[in-house]
């Protein structure tokens, strides 16, 4: 019976892996996500049907539950909140292997002797204390990004210091744990543990500021992988440790593209501490900063109309906005008017990896018209109009003009070289990085200012006129 | 009340606002009384101004009894400004070095006025750059005389009738106009040719289809405010064996050469004109200030010795209607620009360096000529190249070799301490972190939104563990935590693919 297991759970361990390689392209992505599924019940069923689970009331009653709120809130969420649900999502898998931990620590059916039980220790210990930091962490970033909490990064005095006095901390606990016996002062380790781990999620997190949540969420990711690694260990089950693996190490990748995006190093982004809410704003009116030039939407419908080829760039500020479904419609205006539309996606354009695209995909966007950085850099300078739709970091010339400034070397979408670029956006204020966008005040550059969906309706409005 | 009277002179044929800008000038907070007739020769007739919002006046008198702001193309006559009423302010061309006593005439009657030929050649002011507009058009519309008087085809054609070589056309002067003169040539099919002696220009020829042509000779031209200095005699000697070579081969000149507060300088001279084939045209775009051209009649259109050499000083109201919209538009921003508040009114503000520059008389005062502005300095050399920092690749090869080494002791270690069991599972973990590192770096960028959803729900897996602890303990605290752990994990797993499952739904070629 034990050996059947083990079949099953090798078979749903190759099901996820084929899982993850069918997301590589549109064409197997949906198949890949079948197999995720069977995966997940083949490895669900056997695990019920195995000698070691004899009870099912709870059980069911659980699985149904959380069945059920699954799939509401899958149904329910719009895609603009993407970034919450998955942060939300993260956080339970953190709760889960703290509650796991938990549970195995108090199990007395463990009964281990010398290096196994300290390796056991050693495991649950851990899978808490990974546990608790993405749960706590991961609450913090779904605030962020429901807007709950400020987006802009909290900075306690000494607080490097600080997060390294609590890993020093879980060291010494650690120590004191695993060469216990599970009792007494064992258990009041543990607690201190799994407490300081939450309160140094929640420090880690804050201290972020809100663009670069992208990284934080893949390595929210990661570690939720780790965690349910840890938990694996902690119960010999390999199925959970290679799958723990995998997310991981996918997070693990996500987060170190996200970064490259941003030309800037993983501990540099995780310190924190980088974005303000109250950047530096452009004054025009002198000789190096002359006024923008600000246009109207009748202006830009005039100019669409006798353009041949588009680009548009979103940004953040599309999904807040939620001015996806508009800008759809426009581009399926001015491709029925036989005009080249294709979008330019910067790597952290947006909350999530790959935010953007999705967005775009709601509204029908062909996915063949939606194009990464790299593939579309080069045709700017042949492109008639670029749309720029709330960015700013991420077509910011600065970034390649001027190596020194805070994102300075960052690989950003040249969107100044097209011959007349229309920035739509609330204000001159800048973007998330506090720098200030010289793109703005470029001669072949108009200000559209207003609402994102606003704006783009209103072109609409005057575009068939 | 802004007020737009019909110009005067039987050549001139712009007018100073369009029904286009007369709705961005109300959008202002302006009152904009335009006088009947004012847009005739441009094909704005006056019911089109009164559907964007315009009064219509009979005639000037009654037009300039009610303005505070006169918008005109040319400067004012005597007779206009005796009509004008005194306070009135007025902005239009005024050419203030040339025409000294209009700006006592104006001053006397206390008009204070803009000059739109004064606009300074800042980045700022670009946009009400007057001069670089009415160029863009005389660069057209040169090309569009020159066609009209030469007896060929512009482009290259071969037909059962023949073949038909490409007029091949020499710009000399590659300003405004001549670019534009550049590229509408070269999109009409001829061979194009530009000189000039400035070599940083090079770029911008080339850019708009020309052959950049230069002599032999090293001597940057390049003055002030983006026009040209004088150059030396040993430059003009060269500069003229070029052009004889030139006039040998080409159908069709444009010069556009001036200097700034000089005449224009003669470069086309007789003896070139009698090189050239005869049908061949010369238009001379600085007819107005004399001429680039020995032979040049200003103001007129003449043949001498089988060339048709073409003078014309009005080329924008050659194109009226087109002008006048630029023109307009020109005036719409430099109204912004005095309007800030967008409440009609104006605010002469001589802190500002454009508004301080174009006003030549305030009140009874005249303010002409203002103080220097400073130039932004033509960048030296090239401006350094988008400097992007192309790091060495490192050579991190010790570093790797190190962390193999580290990674050996580190598992030797292990071997020495560990159970077996956790080493079977520790081979299993290795080994799974390599294969979703593989796996993962395939993923496409625009799939990374259902790839974390979708390993969010297969880290639900740890139900797995909840669900073994659910049941056999007896101890109820355990079942609760575990129910709590299959609960999460299983919202987990069900939001995790459905939602994906959702995602990848939209996605559609």
């Amino acid at each position: 019976m034990s050996s059947l297991i083990s079949m099953a759970y090798l078979f749903a361990a190759v099901l996820f892996i084929q899982s993850l390689s069918g997301l590589s392209a549109h064409e197997t992505a949906k198949r890949g996500n079948i197999y995720g599924m069977a995966g997940m019940a083949i490895a669900i069923i056997a695990t019920i049907f195995s000698d070691s689970v004899v009870a099912y009331g709870w059980l069911f009653f659980a699985v149904i539950i959380g069945a059920a709120i699954g799939l509401v809130l899958a149904k329910r969420v719009e895609m603009t909140e993407m970034p919450q649900l998955v942060a939300m999502l993260h956080s339970f898998v953190g709760l889960a292997a703290v509650l796991i931990g938990w549970a195995g620590y108090i199990d007395p059916r463990m009964h281990l002797t010398g290096a196994e039980f300290v390796i056991h220790s050693t495991e649950l210990y851990l899978g808490v204390f990974i546990g608790a930091i993405t749960l706590s962490g991961s609450i913090v970033a779904f605030g962020k990004l429901h807007g709950i909490i400020s987006g802009a990064p909290m900075l306690l005095p000494m607080r490097h210091w600080l997060n390294l006095g609590i890993i020093v901390l879980t060291l010494l606990l650690g120590f004191g744990f695993v060469s216990g016996e599970h009792a007494g002062a064992d258990t009041f380790y543990l607690v201190v543990m799994t407490l300081i781990a939450l309160f140094l999620g929640v420090h880690l997190v804050a201290a972020i500021g809100g663009a670069d949540m992208p990284v934080v969420v893949s390595m929210l990711n990661s570690y939720s992988g780790w965690a349910a690694s840890a938990t694996g260990f902690m119960l010999g089950n390999d199925l959970l440790i290679i799958t723990g693996a995998l997310v991981g190490s996918s997070g693990a990748v996500l987060s170190y593209l996200m970064c490259k995006g941003m030309n800037r190093s993983f501990i540099s982004v995780i310190m924190g501490g980088f974005g303000t809410d109250t950047g530096e704003v452009l004054h025009g009116g002198d000789e190096d900063h002359p006024d923008p030039i600000a246009t109207s939407a009748e202006e830009v419908a005039d100019d669409l109309a006798m353009a041949d080829s588009v680009i548009i760039t979103p940004g953040y500020g599309m999904a807040v906005a939620h001015a996806q479904m508009a800008v759809s419609e426009l581009t399926e205006n001015l491709r029925k008017k036989g005009k080249t539309v294709r979008f330019g996606i910067h790597p952290v354009a947006g909350r999530l990896p790959g935010h953007m695209n999705v967005l775009l995909a709601e509204a029908s966007v062909p996915y063949d018209v939606v194009l990464e950085m790299d593939e579309i850099n080069d045709d700017f300078p042949e492109t008639d109009i670029v749309l720029v739709i709330g960015a700013n970091d991420t077509v910011n010339p600065d970034a390649v003009e001027k190596p020194d400034c805070a994102i300075g070397g960052m690989p950003v979408l040249e969107v100044w070289k097209a011959k007349r670029v229309i920035v739509s956006k609330r204000s001159m204020a800048s973007g998330y990085a506090g720098v200030a966008n010289p793109l703005f005040i470029k001669e072949n550059t108009r200000m559209l200012f207003g609402d994102a969906k606003d704006s783009v309706q209103e072109i609409l409005k005057h575009i068939d006129d | 009340m802004i007020v737009i009277p019909k110009e005067i002179d039987p050549l001139e044929a712009r007018v100073a606002a369009t029904p286009t800008s007369v709705k961005k000038l109300i959008d202002l907070g302006f009152d904009v009384a335009v006088q009947s007739g004012a847009g005739e020769a441009s094909s704005f007739s006056d019911s089109d101004y009164q559907k964007s919002g315009a009064v219509i006046k009979p005639d000037a008198a009654s037009l300039y009894k009610g303005g505070d702001l006169i918008l005109k193309v040319l400067a004012p006559t005597g007779k206009e400004i005796k009509q004008i009423k005194s306070g009135t302010k007025l902005i239009s061309f005024i050419w203030p070095a040339q025409n000294e006593s209009l700006l006592k005439a104006l001053a006397k009657k206390k008009i204070t006025a803009l000059a739109m030929d004064s606009v300074p050649r800042i980045t700022r002011a670009q946009s009400m750059d007057v001069l670089s507009s009415m160029s863009n058009i005389a660069g057209y519309r040169a090309v569009m005389e020159a066609a009209h008087s030469f007896g060929r085809f512009f482009t290259g054609q071969i037909t059962a009738a023949g073949k038909m070589p490409p007029a091949k056309v020499l710009v000399i002067g590659a300003g405004v106009a001549g670019l534009a003169a550049v590229g509408t040539a070269k999109s009409l099919g001829a061979i194009v040719r530009a000189f000039d002696t400035r070599p940083v220009v090079k770029e911008q020829v080339e850019s708009m289809g020309g052959e950049f042509i230069q002599v032999e000779f090293e001597e940057d031209g390049s003055g002030t405010g983006g026009y040209a200095k004088e150059m030396s005699k040993e430059f003009i000697d060269a500069e003229m064996a070029l052009f004889r070579e030139q006039a040998k081969d080409v159908d069709i000149v444009i010069t556009t050469a001036l200097i700034p507060g000089k005449p224009a300088p003669k470069l086309w001279l007789e003896d070139m004109v009698q090189l050239m084939k005869d049908g061949s045209v010369v238009v001379d775009l600085a007819a107005e200030q004399g001429g680039n051209c020995e032979l040049t009649v200003p103001g007129e259109m003449v043949v001498k010795e089988g060339v048709t050499i073409v003078g014309y000083t009005n080329m924008p109201s050659r194109a009226p209607a087109q002008a006048s919209s630029l023109y307009g538009t020109n005036l719409v921003h430099l109204a912004k620009l005095l309007c800030p508040e967008k409440n009609g009114e104006v605010n002469i503000d001589f802190d500002d360096v454009i508004i301080r520059t174009m006003t030549v008389t305030k009140d009874d005062e005249i303010t002409w000529p203002p103080p220097p502005v400073e130039m932004p300095a033509p960048p030296p050399a090239k401006p350094a190249e988008a400097t992007v920092v192309q790091e060495e690749p490192k050579d991190n090869s010790k570093l790797i070799t190190g962390m193999w080494i580290i990674a050996g002791i580190a598992l030797y270690a292990l071997g020495q301490a560990a159970p077996m069991a956790f080493v079977g599972h520790f081979t299993v973990f290795v080994l799974a972190v390599i294969v979703g590192f593989h796996v993962i770096w395939n993923v496409s960028h625009a799939l990374h939104t259902p790839l974390m959803s979708v390993t969010n729900a297969i880290s639900g897996i740890v139900v797995i563990g909840a669900l073994l602890q659910i049941s056999g303990s007896g101890s109820g605290v355990i079942t609760f935590l575990a129910f709590i752990g299959v609960l999460v994990s299983t919202i987990n797993i069900a939001g995790g693919f459905f939602v994906t499952q959702r995602m990848l739904n939209m996605f559609r070629k």
